[in-house]
């Protein structure tokens, strides 16, 4: 290349790019073709499936979905129903409680302060899986196995959203307006409530979508407490398929069951996927 | 400390006291088990080292450690290959790539979906008989018999680490597009008056300015390599099949605990993969930071 004189590799410009636009179109076509085919197929009868592979959608789909119902006995609302709850309840508390001891964190001088947040930066390090055996071990003394309380307490220690809504207080957040907060007679917990959380609503809305997305998408946790079919979330009533008749005669209705576990993140990500990318790009940058 | 900083316990109280709950007695509890024989439920003995001493003679456990790093060795080279091209191609100045935006959104998005409902789509996306893959690469005449994708050893253990790959390039991105972000204008403008071309300057510019991003994307991706879990268990019978080839540790360690009530002996696996996450992780470390004249991962 460094062999070409200068107005020939500005003439080349043009059309470099266009070759840079095709190959990131092509990685966008791999991006979202699997998702494709499964709408595609989530529509089609199992005789339209093995007879091959078209781009033209049919009308299956509801039909599809009410054989999982008749033939496996599962129901997929029921599950979507279960992970709403388990997820929405967990990312209230994960919200909360994240704000609320980053609060503790940065604007009071206790002791230990320090020794505390090492501590649990250290255990952000730890993956889920090296306490797990306890994990199931504790929920089963407390007596919440099949219960939804060992998939949502646990939210309110979300370490990494305490470390990015802490990071994000320090710079907007100035001591001096707590300070006037305190001369005009407001407690400590009305200071927090009614002046801080609006403030750092921007962090907290991040790590909202973030921790909604994480806990929708659990699976090992569900997989060692909840037991019997009515109280499994969406992913686990998909990977119970697996073994399920339906799913191995009919296609259709496989690909339809997983369309339907996967719609609401698709939505959730189509409103909000500014906040996500934002917020995956700057958490990385400040750790 | 002053009168009204007593306050910070309470409002930390709530997250400590689930912090020590749910996450460091569980743990520690799991780290208590190495030295059992707990089944998972009723009386225990204590057994001392022996679960240890299997752990490091365990054929099944070697078999696991192999597969799940050739698993995430394939994995990372299409991974960060990819996120590395990106990079090259919208950090150039001359080429000046619009809609980062709009294509960093969709190449993120395989990330974000439920892992279980990716398995299963796979598992029959690449079906034998019937699966799509097979279908349409037969139409455009690239084979001429359809191939068993997850029947194969090979192929089998391939398409999950294109999978991940698949899942995890645009995070690698994002992180590195991020630290490019960071990087001065200046740096490239006055490369490029010396008449650096754009090897060069990402060679001797991007590069070593990303080497703190690159190394938590390194450090970060092995340890999700390392607990790579969902995929083994869903997309074949879940128990490793094609013949132990997706076998990987924390599937191991699962099936240990679950399906043999061997928690005693899942709980040293567990510590086992967390050793070698460390220990793997320093090494990462130190190649990073010892690697002088160029930096990078490659």
């Amino acid at each position: 290349m460094s062999t070409y004189k200068k107005p020939i590799k500005a003439q080349l410009v043009p059309v470099e790019r266009g070759l840079l636009y095709a190959f990131l179109l092509i990685l966008v076509v791999i991006c979202v073709t699997p998702f494709f085919m499964m709408l595609v197929n989530a529509t089609r009868s199992a005789a339209q499936i093995n007879s091959g592979f078209t781009l033209i959608p049919s009308s299956h789909f509801m039909e599809n979905l009410n054989s999982i119902k008749e033939q496996a006995n599962i129901n997929l609302y029921n599950g979507l129903k279960n992970s709403a709850i388990i997820a929405f309840s967990a990312t209230v508390l994960t919200a909360y409680f994240s704000s609320l001891t980053a609060y503790g964190f940065q604007f009071y001088n206790f002791k230990g302060k320090n020794f505390l947040f090492a501590m649990i930066l250290l255990m952000m390090m730890v993956p889920q899986q090296l306490g797990m055996l306890g994990f199931y071990t504790v929920s089963a003394k407390l007596g919440m196995l099949n219960t939804f309380y060992p998939l949502i307490i646990p939210s309110v220690a979300n370490i990494f959203g305490v470390f990015f809504i802490r990071q994000y207080m320090a710079s907007v957040i100035h001591m001096s307006l707590i300070e006037a907060a305190r001369i005009d007679g407001a407690s400590e917990i009305t200071i927090f409530h009614k002046i801080i959380f609006p403030l750092i609503v921007p962090a907290t809305a991040t790590i909202t979508i973030m921790a909604f997305i994480a806990n929708w998408n659990n699976y090992l946790g569900p997989l060692l407490i909840l037991q019997t079919n009515n109280m499994k979330t969406i992913p686990l009533l998909i990977g119970s398929l697996k073994g399920a008749r339906v799913a191995q005669n009919n296609y259709g209705a496989l690909y339809a069951a997983i369309a339907l576990s996967i719609i609401p993140i698709l939505i959730i990500f189509v409103i909000f996927s500014r906040y996500i990318i934002s917020g995956i790009s700057s958490g990385g940058v400040k750790e | 400390m002053k009168k009204r900083d007593h306050y910070g316990y309470i409002f930390i109280a709530p997250f400590f006291l689930v912090f020590f709950v749910f996450l460091i007695y569980p743990v520690l509890l799991t780290l208590f088990y190495t030295f059992t024989d707990f089944k998972g439920f009723g009386e225990y003995n204590m057994t001392g080292l022996a679960n240890w001493q299997r752990l490091f003679t365990d054929k099944q456990m070697g078999v696991a450690f192999v597969n799940t790093w050739k698993i995430w060795g394939m994995n990372i080279v299409v991974q960060l290959g990819l996120a590395f091209i990106l990079v090259f191609i919208f950090s150039d100045i001359v080429w000046k790539i619009k809609a980062v935006g709009f294509f960093r959104t969709l190449f993120y998005l395989p990330n974000l979906i439920t892992l279980a409902s990716v398995s299963m789509l796979f598992r029959i996306l690449l079906d034998e008989n019937h699966g799509a893959f097979n279908q349409v690469l037969f139409n455009i005449g690239l084979i001429d018999e359809y191939i068993p994708f997850l029947a194969r050893p090979f192929t089998a253990q391939a398409a999950v680490a294109l999978i991940q790959a698949w899942m995890w390039f645009g995070n690698s991105f994002l992180f590195l597009m991020a630290g490019v972000t960071g990087i001065s204008k200046d740096y490239f403008e006055a490369a490029k008056v010396d008449g650096a071309n754009r090897f060069q300057m990402f060679g001797k510019i991007t590069l070593p300015l990303l080497k703190p991003i690159m190394l938590y994307v390194a450090i970060t991706s092995l340890i999700g390599g390392m607990q790579i879990f969902e995929l083994p268990l869903l997309i074949t019978n879940g128990l490793g099949a094609p013949k132990d080839s997706l076998l990987t540790m924390v599937l191991l360690l699962y099936n240990q605990a679950v399906r043999f009530t061997n928690f005693g002996y899942g709980s040293t696996v567990a510590y086992g993969i967390f050793l070698i996450t460390i220990v793997f992780s320093i090494i990462a470390y130190k190649i990073m930071y010892s690697n002088k004249k160029q930096g990078g991962v490659n």
